[in-house]
């Protein structure tokens, strides 16, 4: 059954916003929008359970168009804010969107270790290879050899796999997607909500405006259309040789494990303190 | 008024009989673009398997034959901008309906 999009426009989007939104035409952020409405749509969550935290960056801007609980938070730290958040009010379903520049530079630390702590969070990383909205400074996910403004002979860097750092630091639950498979995006956050632990859902999105410009990749469309070309399921990828793989994106769920959940192991230090505390 | 009701009933019943016959060949759909919000990104024209999304004179989409539509919503999930609607065909319950 087909989601009714009118529907999910009267009742996620906040009504004394201005329409259309800032981003450029085009642009991913508004496809991974549309995917994350259609997971909580799907998954009947009230509106007052959940929390939207968002850094800085044109991902940032997201959670201001959304009517749920909302925070737009300093640079890089919306996961500290959602931490914050999910300790205050456990019963909450929190949601941190972010951008690459968000989440593995100014707040690599507090990524790591978010991943590393298993709370019960969702974060949802826009990777889109660049710093857009500051006028398109190389991030640490620009690829090697692109080129950028602070990167005009092509950037000396090696980049970050987003998806793969969470699987090291200890996520629950690891995802990829990219804006061309919108169906597979809202799909997989719809699971990351679900997931008791922390969960992270990293979406390949597109800048045409700063990153394809620069790098001759064309507009919105032909980078769509290269995401299309460069996915690779998880159980393809499996039978691929390395030397195939290369200059591929494997998508789709890349760890899913039952780990000890931070809030829970907390309630329980807290029950063996009291209990020995009143023995004292 | 009874032989107000059963003559307007006669006049229907012609229209709705041919509407029921062509939804049993194949399901059609209406797609609807609002284009205050639309920022002609040109997306949907260009992933549109049926190629029935044209740009019109401002570069925002219009429909050319939209009974060849096959409910497929890669349109309507892929719009940036939510300006796309894609709905299930019903029936016009008047003349003039658009």
């Amino acid at each position: 059954m087909p989601i009714p999009a009118q529907a999910l426009r009267h009742k996620y989007l906040r009504h004394n916003k201005k329409f259309p939104h800032v981003w450029c035409p085009g642009c991913g952020n508004g496809i991974v929008m549309g995917a994350l409405l259609r997971a909580i749509y799907r998954l009947d969550i009230d509106q007052d359970d959940i929390v939207l935290a968002s850094g800085i960056g044109c991902s940032g801007r997201m959670p201001t168009y959304l009517d749920f609980n909302t925070l737009h938070t300093t640079h890089g730290r919306a996961l500290t804010f959602a931490t914050g958040v999910k300790l205050a009010r456990p019963e909450l379903n929190v949601v941190a969107i972010m951008g690459d520049g968000d989440a593995t530079a100014i707040g690599g630390n507090h990524f790591i270790h978010a991943a590393r702590r298993n709370l019960n969070l969702t974060a949802i990383i826009i990777n889109n290879s660049i710093y857009g909205m500051t006028g398109g400074q190389y991030s640490p996910t620009t690829p090697f050899g692109s080129k950028s403004t602070t990167s005009v002979y092509g950037h000396i860097e090696h980049a970050f796999s987003i998806a793969e750092l969470a699987v090291t630091a200890g996520a629950s639950f690891v995802a990829r997607a990219t804006v061309y498979h919108a169906d597979l995006v809202d799909r997989l956050i719809e699971q990351a909500i679900k997931k008791r632990g922390f969960a992270v859902v990293e979406v390949i999105s597109n800048c045409h405006v700063q990153y394809g410009r620069r790098n001759k990749l064309g507009g919105a469309v032909d980078m769509l259309k290269s995401f299309k070309e460069q996915a690779v399921t998880v159980s393809r990828a499996e039978k691929m040789k390395p030397e195939e793989l290369e200059g591929k994106t494997t998508i789709g769920v890349l760890a899913d494990r039952d780990l000890p959940i931070s809030t829970e192991e907390y309630k329980k230090v807290r029950s063996q303190a009291r209990a020995t505390k009143e023995r004292v | 008024m009874a032989e107000k009701t059963t003559t307007k009933k006669k006049t229907r019943a012609p229209a709705t009989r041919k509407t029921s016959v062509k939804k049993k060949e194949k399901k059609k759909f209406d797609v609807s673009f609002y284009h205050a919000w639309c920022k002609a990104c040109g997306i949907c024209m260009a992933f549109c398997p049926q190629k029935i999304i044209k740009a019109d004179k401002n570069g925002k989409p219009e429909i050319l034959g939209m009974d060849k539509c096959v409910g497929c919503r890669f349109c309507e999930i892929h719009c940036p901008d939510f300006a796309i609607t894609v709905s299930d065909r019903k029936p016009k319950r008047r003349q003039n309906d658009v």
